[in-house]
């Protein structure tokens, strides 16, 4: 197996930017996770929602596309914050299970109501000219995509930590995800705190989404389905309500899967198992993952 | 006294079967072929209801993995039943293992097999899953489910790879159906006669001692086993006896449908089962029947929403996805609404009246 | 009958139970008490299995078997069995059913055979029934053996897990506050009962209460924790007129 320097160099950047994407996404699943103990099933379908809003927004309003890309998401993050107080709210009180199929309901209508609204055929993603180039540097040379993404990411984490650090709001979801019930009687209003949880968990997620389509130009109704399975992947092999872990398990499920096919290429028909066999081998040796705490159950 | 109206019970119920087995076949002669094939496939979600509903609903393990474990009784049908000319057409890209290639079984052992192969699956992957809980428990058989289809994606010498298998030998009522100059059709016996003793099997496992252990596994784990139940036998057993079925009921899809691919068994598939189990009640046999058949005839029924409508004096638009974005929303709704899945509660209305009748003239 | 060895259970860094030893003869009723938070129903959920020690050992039996390490179906199968302080009945089963899942450790037929129903089976199965419609007789549910279990007032909830516990067959028997929530009337039954019970089943009984008339009353032995260590030992005359055990209860500095 002979890679040189270029190649592998390509592959870290191509793995490094579908690592950020991962990671943008498994946020908002470890988040809600955190605070209501549950997968949030339609997550993936969000994510696909902010993909083609910006795709209207672009190609159907006269709005730049810098602002759509800000627009688009913040209009995403509001679908959550309704989805969870539609799908998830009544049901707070009721087992995990039953929770759990509603939001598989959940997810199921929105992929179908994609189909319905927007149509079965794939659409082309409009990516802005100036997001199409491809850099040279040296020998190597990394579409322009590669480079933003993770910048874009790191930007968004930082606001993201400020918010959970640094704010009241950040304060109460970290109360939250400790201790729900010494948390709502500590008069934290929940339901705000749900919904903003909601809202920022969608929000990145559309985030995510406007940069899938940049670097993977294709949209379909079902384009979130398998990036919401492995983004939730992520998030439990970080260790699931924790944020940190959460970007930790998309940097590596991402690399690992570029990296899997670069080192391996007879293995590419078994890129999307990657994903799978790892979260397998996670629940069964660290089912906390790698950064979770571990909790007991009381009798 | 009590003995002899047990048995009298039991030759009534020997005698409904029978009845039921030849109304089946009559069935089958005069219905036309659409119609025999929607019912054919209700039997077949019957069957998979119900072992969902074993896994799921009577044992309180929350499994996704259906879909994988119907791909193996799927794939298992078609390569032993399917002749030699069958696999050579099928397998242009990349030629079949020799030694499958000319193996050949009747159905009804390439069934079983089928089955037995599921449960092997299912018994393998339990061992290390069943550790798991509620929905890291949902989550690891969803993607085992994944694996299964990504490696038969990946098998083309066994599976024939994406391209998927067609021709698939079919099960005719043709020695029935000739003779008295009919045309053949798909034979409704298979399915139903496997649905019939699957629900005659659940009944007998749900009544005895290890239904009911894990019944109370459901209730309360810990109390369960404080009691002496050993929690992992039981869930393994239990995942083991739902894979089976799930085999069965996906090697009986394989034969209906005549044409399989890894695409098939996807989730979404998966989620159909769970639709018919949610809404037929958690843990209830005959509601679990029911739903099977009322959301398999519905989901025929409304394919006309994904089709355009001819009004005379317009058309609507052909509209894909609103028959699914129906039944997503009516799951919702029956979890969010009634807890219990409103076929339960009504069903049980009704049987409870006909006891009192019952009670009332003896 | 029961040893524990030195056993301490903790909890991330809280210390539930801090080197408790101590020993129950055979056939004793012996009592465990304490103010709340002291560790009691810890020691339970170490000697059924629930909880794995973090140090120490529990032993049970004439052979003095090592237990501690066992699960709890394994050693609810050796003979000890318990209720719960906040009860767990299979609340969506019938009353019978739950009594009946009690015996369900004792079966000897396979799941082949109890699916088929062959005679190996319907014979174990008539002896669960027997045994079940007995003891629900004898806790006076019979009458209510249809019922769900959610649906029994809790007076008779706590009855229904003592029969569900007794069909086990066991030897030694747990019981984490069985007269909670009990008038002075129904107390006064409980504890007929429990003496009925341990005269009739060979039993040895461990039992944690709070109503102090219970354990005085039916007590042998009593045992008292206070935040994790045992601090008295002895009949409840010893125990009444401790020191140590009145300034537990008492708070007294």
């Amino acid at each position: 197996m002979n890679m040189s320097i270029q190649e592998f160099l390509q592959h870290l950047a191509n793995g490094i930017s579908l690592g950020s994407l991962y990671a943008l996404i498994a946020i908002g699943y470890t988040m809600v996770y955190g605070i209501l103990r549950l997968i949030n099933f339609a997550h993936g379908d969000i994510f696909m929602l902010g993909t083609y809003l910006t795709f209207y927004g672009i190609l159907f309003t006269p709005i730049p596309w810098y602002i759509v890309f800000i627009l688009a998401p913040a209009l995403t993050g509001l679908i959550g914050l309704v989805l969870e107080k539609l799908a998830y709210k009544p049901l707070r009180e009721s087992p995990r299970i039953t929770v759990l199929i509603s939001a598989i309901g959940a997810s199921f209508l929105i992929q179908n109501l994609g189909i319905l609204v927007f149509g079965g055929r794939p659409k082309a993603f409009p990516t802005p000219a100036i997001l199409e180039r491809v850099l040279k540097i040296g020998g190597v040379s990394v579409a322009i995509v590669n480079f933003v993404i993770p910048v874009v990411t790191v930007i968004l984490l930082i606001g993201l930590n400020f918010i959970i650090q640094k704010t009241k709001t950040g304060m109460a979801m970290r109360a939250l995800s400790k201790d729900y019930e010494t948390a709502s009687l500590m008069g934290i209003n929940i339901n705000q705190i749900i919904s903003i949880t909601f809202f920022i968990g969608s929000f990145l997620a559309a985030m995510g989404g406007i940069m899938w389509g940049v670097k993977y130009p294709q949209l379909m109704p079902h384009m979130g389905v398998l990036p919401g399975l492995k983004c939730f992947i992520a998030a439990v092999v970080g260790g699931i309500g924790n944020i940190t872990g959460a970007v930790l398990g998309g940097f590596i499920l991402g690399l690992g899967e570029i990296m899997l096919i670069a080192f391996l290429p007879t293995l590419t028909g078994y890129r999307d198992a990657f994903a799978f066999i790892l979260l397998i081998i996670i629940l069964l040796f660290k089912p906390t993952g790698l950064m979770g705490e571990k909790v007991t159950e009381k009798v | 006294m009590r003995k002899k109206s047990l048995k009298d019970s039991l030759w009534l119920k020997v005698g409904l079967l029978a009845l039921a087995l030849v109304g089946i076949v009559i069935i089958n002669l005069f219905l036309d072929s659409y119609k025999v094939k929607v019912l054919n496939l209700c039997a077949i979600y019957v069957i998979l209801g119900l072992s969902m509903n074993l896994i799921n609903g009577f044992t309180g393990l929350f499994s996704l993995g259906h879909a994988g474990f119907m791909a193996i009784g799927a794939y298992t049908v078609a390569i032993l039943t399917m002749p030699l000319e069958a696999k050579e057409m099928n397998y242009y890209m990349k030629p079949m293992v020799p030694f499958l290639l000319n193996l050949n079984l009747p159905f009804i052992f390439a069934l079983l097999i089928g089955g037995l192969l599921a449960a092997l699956f299912g018994f393998l992957i339990g061992a290390p899953v069943l550790k798991l809980t509620d929905d890291y428990l949902a989550i690891a058989t969803l993607g085992f489910s994944e694996i299964i289809r990504i490696v038969f994606i990946n098998l083309q010498s066994i599976t024939n790879g994406s391209l998927g298998l067609k021709a698939i030998p079919q099960m005719t009522n043709k020695f029935i159906a000739l003779p008295l100059g009919l045309s053949p059709k798909t034979n409704l016996l298979w399915a139903w006669g496997m649905a019939i003793l699957t629900i005659i099997f659940m009944q007998l496992l749900m009544k005895g001692s290890y239904g009911k252990a894990f019944k109370a596994i459901r209730e309360d784990e810990i109390a369960a086993r404080s009691m002496g139940i050993n929690l992992f036998k039981h869930k393994v057993m239990s995942f083991t006896i739902g894979s089976f079925l799930a085999g069965i009921g996906g090697g009986l899809l394989a034969v209906h449908l005549g044409t399989i691919d890894p695409a098939l068994f996807k989730f979404a598939l998966t989620f159909n089962i769970l639709l018919i189990v949610v809404l037929g009640g958690m843990g209830n046999i005959y509601g679990t029947v029911i739903a099977a058949i009322v959301i398999t005839i519905a989901m025929e029924a409304l394919r006309f929403l994904d089709e355009p409508i001819n009004l005379g004096f317009l058309t609507t638009p052909a509209l894909p996805g609103l028959r699914m974005v129906v039944f997503s929303l009516a799951l919702m709704v029956v979890v969010i609404f009634k807890r219990e899945g409103f076929l339960r509660e009504s069903l049980e209305k009704v049987l409870e009246k006909v006891r009192g009748k019952y009670a009332k003239n003896q | 009958m029961l040893k524990i060895n030195n056993m301490t259970m903790r909890f991330g860094g809280v210390v539930a139970v801090n080197k408790l030893s101590m020993e129950i003869e055979k056939g004793q009723i012996v009592g465990l008490i304490g103010p709340n938070g002291a560790g009691k129903t810890t020691v339970f959920n170490v000697v059924t299995g629930v909880y794995k020690p973090t140090e120490g050992e529990v032993f049970y039996g004439e052979a003095n078997e090592k237990i501690s390490q066992l699960r709890p179906d394994q050693i609810a199968k050796l003979g000890i069995c318990r209720t719960f302080q906040n009860i767990r009945l299979f609340k969506e089963l019938s009353v019978f059913d739950n009594v009946f899942i009690g015996g369900h450790l004792r079966l000897k037929s396979g799941l082949f055979s109890s699916v088929f129903r062959l005679p190996k089976y319907t014979g174990e199965e008539k002896k669960m029934t027997e045994k079940a419609e007995y003891l629900l007789e004898k806790v006076g549910l019979y009458e209510m053996r249809n019922e769900k279990a959610y649906s029994l007032p809790y007076g008779m909830q706590r009855r229904l897990e003592i029969a569900r516990a007794l069909a086990t067959e066991p030897r030694l028997l747990l019981l984490d506050e069985p007269a909670a929530g009990m008038n002075p009337q129904e107390t006064q039954e409980l504890m007929e009962f429990i003496h009925d019970i341990k005269d009739e089943f060979d039993l040895t009984i461990f039992l944690i209460e709070h109503h102090m008339e219970v354990v005085m009353g039916i007590c042998e032995n009593i045992f008292v924790l206070d935040h994790g260590n045992l601090i008295a030992q002895g009949n409840p005359q010893e125990i009444q007129s401790n020191e140590r055990v009145i300034e537990a209860y008492l708070g007294v500095e």
